[in-house]
């Protein structure tokens, strides 16, 4: 009975997470659907103009989806390149007293409270970007998604750093016994049997920038079109709902529109994990 | 636990009995009169300790629908009472009785830089519709106009949508902020902005354009010459008594009209 104690309290409180994720999701649908009331499945995802709070209201929440996806594929494609190479400079490269230096300083920075960045993209970085490349406004798609690079970057480093390290001493030296160069060892064999373990990191970014609300709510500019260029403000389905759910009276369309969105968001979110298993999968079955 | 038990008995029916003699007062309606009936409610239970209120917004259509229905004592609301509203509550012997407690102006805002310093109602429209793309339309430079709104659920928005947009539709172009801080940091720092903020907001990091030849301020949004400024009522379910009376009357004092000064609205007369 003593030693079946500690086994039955962690599930007990396991369970309980569980428990309160399915709560969640219960709700989040419990308060989206009855949207469906009002307007149809494809005037959500294909209406062009969200204007919620006319009567009736019209909510085509395609500009905002597209938002949400412009704005994570951009900051991505800035982010995980460079994440790749601190990780690669950080576990490869660098001397060992460099390592335990830059190691911490990439967890501490992942820390960084969103909204300060928040700020400095709306006082520092939006001025600068208007008048540096004469733009109509400095808060736009390129503004956020270099913020949430930032965010994004000491995350996703850092996981790659340890899946780069993990990567056992003995394949290293087989590798060298080989002849190999040190830039041969690590982009064909560190890299390679490290992979899932950087796409991993790389989704957790990903999935990071996709969640993230008060960056984009401060900096992206929130016009609700499809962006044309990385110039172009945006308002992502985070921003939307932050900003829209405090005003909007509870249980009307628009409210259930705001839900909706978080709907949309849980399954995009949940298509990337379906993704990394998928690519895991077909990692796995390569080799 | 014996004692645990008696100490919660007689904390409930302190609390109980507390509810019964509290006289509660409940507040629905604007979410734009939200800041001042909430912070007036924050200093009138504090200064009586025996009156409980309860506010909350739900929209102007909304509280006076509880007024005729008889669910709140007071409706906040941005607009007068409409008449179709008026019969609904005399049908069922109703009779609302308005009370304007302050006055809200709006004022459009540029950059400092900018030289435009006047622009008509038709002019404004003309910009956030998206017609009028260009500073040099309007007799500024040849730029690009940067127009920036609020998100469509807030109450300063509703206001600008009634007075310039009217039945139109803001562009979707323009760039939404979501809040009247966060409206006044984005055209400080855009030489190609404008935007819109109430008048408790504006400050010298940005230029408030007249209206029409109109300069918006307390004085002229008092006398009625500014035309982006409208009054803010308190509807009450037939004439106020009681603790509802006392509550109006301490809004309408000196002390409550101090109060809509500082939550950024304009006071319904120049204190001193």
């Amino acid at each position: 009975m003593k030693d079946a104690l500690p086994g039955i309290i962690i599930k007990a409180i396991s369970s309980l997470g569980i428990l309160i994720m399915v709560f969640i999701l219960y709700f989040l649908f419990r308060e989206g659907l009855p949207v469906l009331r009002t307007v149809t499945l494809k005037d959500i995802f294909l209406g062009q103009f969200w204007y919620p709070v006319e009567e009736p209201p019209t909510l085509g929440m395609f500009p905002l989806i597209m938002g949400t996806l412009a704005v994570t594929a951009l900051s991505s494609a800035i982010a995980l390149p460079f994440s790749l190479l601190i990780a690669l400079f950080v576990a490869e490269v660098a001397p060992r007293r460099v390592r335990e230096f830059m190691k911490p300083v990439l967890e501490i920075m992942g820390f960084f409270p969103s909204i300060v960045l928040g700020f400095i993209g709306m006082v520092v970085l939006a001025p600068w970007l208007q008048n540096r490349f004469d733009m109509l406004s400095g808060l736009n798609m390129l503004n956020a998604s270099v913020l949430l690079a930032v965010l994004i970057v000491p995350t996703v480093s850092s996981l790659t750093e340890e899946a780069l390290s993990s990567v056992p001493r003995d394949i290293r030296d087989a590798s060298y016994a080989l002849g190999a160069t040190r830039w041969e060892t690590t982009s064909k064999v560190v890299i390679p049997s490290a992979l899932p373990g950087i796409l991993s990191a790389s989704l957790l970014g990903v999935m990071r920038g996709m969640g993230e609300t008060m960056v984009v709510l401060m900096a992206a500019g929130g016009a609700a079109i499809i962006p044309m260029s990385i110039f172009d403000p945006v308002r992502p389905l985070t921003s939307t709902i932050a900003a829209e759910m405090g005003e909007t009276p509870v249980g009307s369309a628009h409210y259930a529109a705001l839900f909706f969105g978080g709907v949309i968001l849980l399954v995009l979110t949940l298509g990337i994990n379906l993704l990394s298993a998928w690519i895991e999968k077909k990692g796995a079955f390569r080799k | 636990m014996k004692k645990f038990a008696v100490v919660l008995a007689a904390a409930s029916v302190l609390a109980f009995s507390g509810m019964a003699f509290a006289a509660e007062i409940v507040m629905n309606g604007s979410t734009t009169v939200l800041p001042i009936a909430q912070s007036a409610a924050e200093k009138y239970m504090a200064a009586n300790p025996e009156a409980k209120i309860s506010v909350s917004g739900g929209g102007s259509g909304n509280g006076i629908k509880a007024i005729i229905d008889g669910t709140t004592d007071i409706a906040n609301a941005s607009r007068f009472i409409k008449t179709d509203e008026v019969k609904a509550a005399v049908e069922k012997g109703v009779y609302p009785v308005p009370f304007a407690v302050a006055m809200d102006a709006l004022l459009p805002i540029v950059h400092p830089e900018n030289p435009v310093s006047d622009l008509s109602i038709e002019q404004l429209q003309g910009i956030y519709t998206g017609k009028i793309a260009n500073w040099k339309e309007v007799g500024g430079e040849d730029k690009p106009i940067a127009v920036v709104g609020r998100d469509t659920s807030s109450g300063t928005y509703e206001t600008w949508n009634e007075f310039i947009l009217k039945k139109e539709r803001v562009t979707p172009k323009a760039l939404i902020v979501a809040s009247s801080g966060a409206m006044l940091t984005t055209v400080a720092q855009n030489k190609n902005a404008i935007g819109y903020d109430g008048i408790g907001y504006v400050n010298k990091t940005v230029k408030a354009l007249k209206v029409g030849g109109k300069t918006g301020s307390a004085e002229t949004a008092i006398d009625g010459t500014y035309p982006l400024s409208r009054s803010l009522y308190m509807f009450t379910k037939g004439w106020p008594t009681g603790e509802v009376m006392k509550f109006l009357n301490y809004l309408l004092s000196d002390d409550g009209q101090k109060i809509v000064a500082e939550t950024g609205f304009v006071p319904l007369r120049i204190l001193k």
